[in-house]
């Protein structure tokens, strides 16, 4: 049968690129969100979390406020958007809170995010909330990254202030890369190699904010 | 080189062909392209193959949408507008990636059916992503007045009901075509010449489906496989689930409304509604256009069948290639292609249990 076997690997090849193409990773994203985030340092120089404040696009916005009753037509305050920030942040679970750690290369766990709420402002949704780290670590590199592996978010941080230290020892030295401003470089990038891949692996790396803060 | 070398190289040559079209397609894409830049005038002209500049255009009409909601909220004929790009983006959104294609490719590999029969399955398909689209958004939002958390429940049930039906249509696609390809293994050698008259007697199914599969070249194997056919034309009806019976009924064959046979593609691939489509509808609902939205969904639903029925045919054309190259006369390509056929019904059993399990991510429902 070995012949029969050499065709069927052929054939198999065949059936694999003719439908690779065309199946390698779900990309492109529904929701934009535009981000800033803090890291949040112990008066002894430990890290003890990450507060984001995420704004989502106006169509993801309004989607979410869907049915949602409040007593002024168009004006949402926080009481009444607490299920939704709820909802959202008991979502985020899933996905790691799309928030990755690194203290001097070694990966760092968060707990379930506290002081949470739902900001409505120019017909927008921000979402705020503190992503606490499971243990207070200290580092002398700490690299956080912040991107939906699977690109269904697209994160940008703000223009202004995208990421500040609260807290940090004066001569902590911040660094924050974008991954471009439209994503196209890291689309490019992503071309051929993804498709020869067949990746969904890590699709969304390409995509990631990278910051890095060097505490001697 | 020995007849069975001979027949590998072949086999090889197939693929080669495919993956070098491939290539050729994405090079002369990227070429287009730096010739004729035709989207937005941008610095960094995306260089990065197919896949890089389908993302960012899809982004970019996706984006667009919104704001001609809102523009057309006070002017009209940004209706229009709204249209336009939500027919390209239907085009652009079908051109990457995604399970619906990769079903309904395997699907006509697997299945040997014809281009018409493509072009047919992706707008019922679509059409049908559209309408289960409007009705989810329809009932949740404006009926009920559901809240998003709501809404995203329903999303996913039907998308774990949807994998799953993926996941059961590759599983009949593989019981069916592993029973043909084994049959095909097992006929002994030497009465390979014979094919077509040993077949006769248990593969009728088998054969009605090949005729229609490649008319182009029927003149060279109709003798050896499947000289009864000639008469019978791509409008047959018969459903591939009962590939293992003995000699279809004349109703089964010739009946009429073709598209039974093709449903349960229809139903697997378009039960799912794409998550662009639910957001762009609650969206035009919350600025009291919703009918303009159900229009923008259906026009994209046209771009995406547009898109899908071009694969689709790829797809056909591919098979046909590979038939050609494969030698489908001497006995030997009845293997490869049987066993192309398995392995394209393996793979929308792999995708559909992927899916389910998680191994392959697909676009997910808009849950947050």
């Amino acid at each position: 049968m070995r012949p029969s076997l050499n065709r069927l690997i052929a054939g198999f090849v065949l059936a694999v690129s003719v439908v690779l193409g065309t199946a390698a990773a779900e990309a492109h994203p529904h929701v934009w969100i535009v981000a800033k985030s803090e890291l949040i340092y112990a008066p002894d120089g430990t890290i003890t979390g990450v507060r984001h404040a995420w704004t989502f696009d106006d169509m993801f916005s309004t989607y979410a406020l869907q049915g949602i009753e409040t007593k002024v037509k168009g004006a949402y305050s926080r009481e009444e958007l607490a299920p939704l920030a709820q909802t959202n942040v008991e979502s985020l679970k899933e996905y790691a809170y799309f928030t990755f750690a690194k203290g001097d290369g070694k990966k760092q766990k968060f707990t379930e995010p506290v002081d949470y709420f739902l900001e409505y402002k120019d017909s927008s949704l921000t979402l705020h909330f503190t992503l606490p780290v499971k243990t207070p670590f200290k580092a002398r590199q700490l690299s956080l990254e912040v991107f939906d592996p699977t690109y269904f978010i697209d994160f940008q941080f703000a223009e202004k202030e995208p990421v500040k230290l609260v807290g940090a020892a004066s001569d902590c030295k911040m660094q924050f890369e974008r991954p471009n401003s439209d994503g196209t470089a890291a689309a490019q990038k992503l071309g051929e190699q993804n498709f020869l891949d067949g990746g969904n692996a890590n699709f969304g790396m390409m995509f990631a904010n990278k910051i890095t803060v060097d505490c001697p | 080189m020995t007849p069975i070398a001979s027949r590998a190289m072949r086999g090889l040559a197939v693929s080669a062909a495919v993956l070098a079209a491939f290539a050729v397609l994405d090079g002369a894409v990227h070429a287009l392209l730096a010739q004729n830049p035709f989207g937005a005038p941008r610095a960094a002209e995306p260089q990065g193959g197919i896949f890089g500049w389908l993302l960012a255009k899809q982004s970019e009409f996706y984006r667009e949408m919104s704001q001609t909601i809102r523009a057309a909220k006070s002017d009209g004929s940004a209706v229009w507008t709204l249209l336009a790009i939500s027919f390209a983006y239907g085009i652009f959104h079908a051109a990457g990636p995604g399970h619906g294609k990769a079903v309904i490719s395997s699907y006509m590999v697997a299945n040997r059916e014809t281009a018409r029969r493509g072009i047919v399955l992706s707008f019922a398909s679509a059409l049908m992503q559209s309408l289960v689209a409007v009705a989810i958004v329809g009932i949740c939002a404006w009926l009920l007045n559901a809240t998003a958390k709501t809404m995203c429940g329903a999303e996913k049930a039907i998308e774990i009901a949807s994998y799953a039906l993926i996941a059961a249509f590759g599983a009949r696609l593989v019981w069916v075509k592993g029973g043909g390809f084994f049959r095909a293994l097992q006929v002994p050698r030497p009465a390979l010449a014979m094919a077509g008259a040993q077949q006769h007697g248990h593969d009728h199914h088998d054969h009605a489906h090949h005729d229609h599969g490649h008319h182009r070249h029927a003149h060279d194997d109709h003798d050896h496989h499947h000289g009864h056919d000639h008469g019978h034309d791509a409008d047959h009806v018969h459903d591939e689930h009962c590939g293992h019976s003995h000699g279809p009924t004349p109703a089964e064959l010739a009946g009429p409304g073709g598209w039974r046979r093709g449903l349960s593609a229809i139903l697997t691939v378009g039960i799912r509604p794409c998550s662009g489509a639910i957001l762009v509808l609650v969206f035009a609902l919350a600025q009291g256009l919703f009918w303009a939205g159900v229009a923008a969904t259906f026009v994209m639903g046209l771009g995406t069948a547009i898109t899908v029925a071009a694969i689709a045919l790829v797809a056909v054309s591919a098979r046909g290639v590979a038939e050609r190259l494969s030698g489908a006369r001497d006995g030997g390509g009845m293997v490869i292609m049987r066993g192309l056929e398995f392995a394209a019904a393996a793979l929308v059993l792999l995708f559909g249990l992927g899916l389910l399990f998680g191994y392959v991510a697909a676009e997910r429902a808009t849950c947050l």
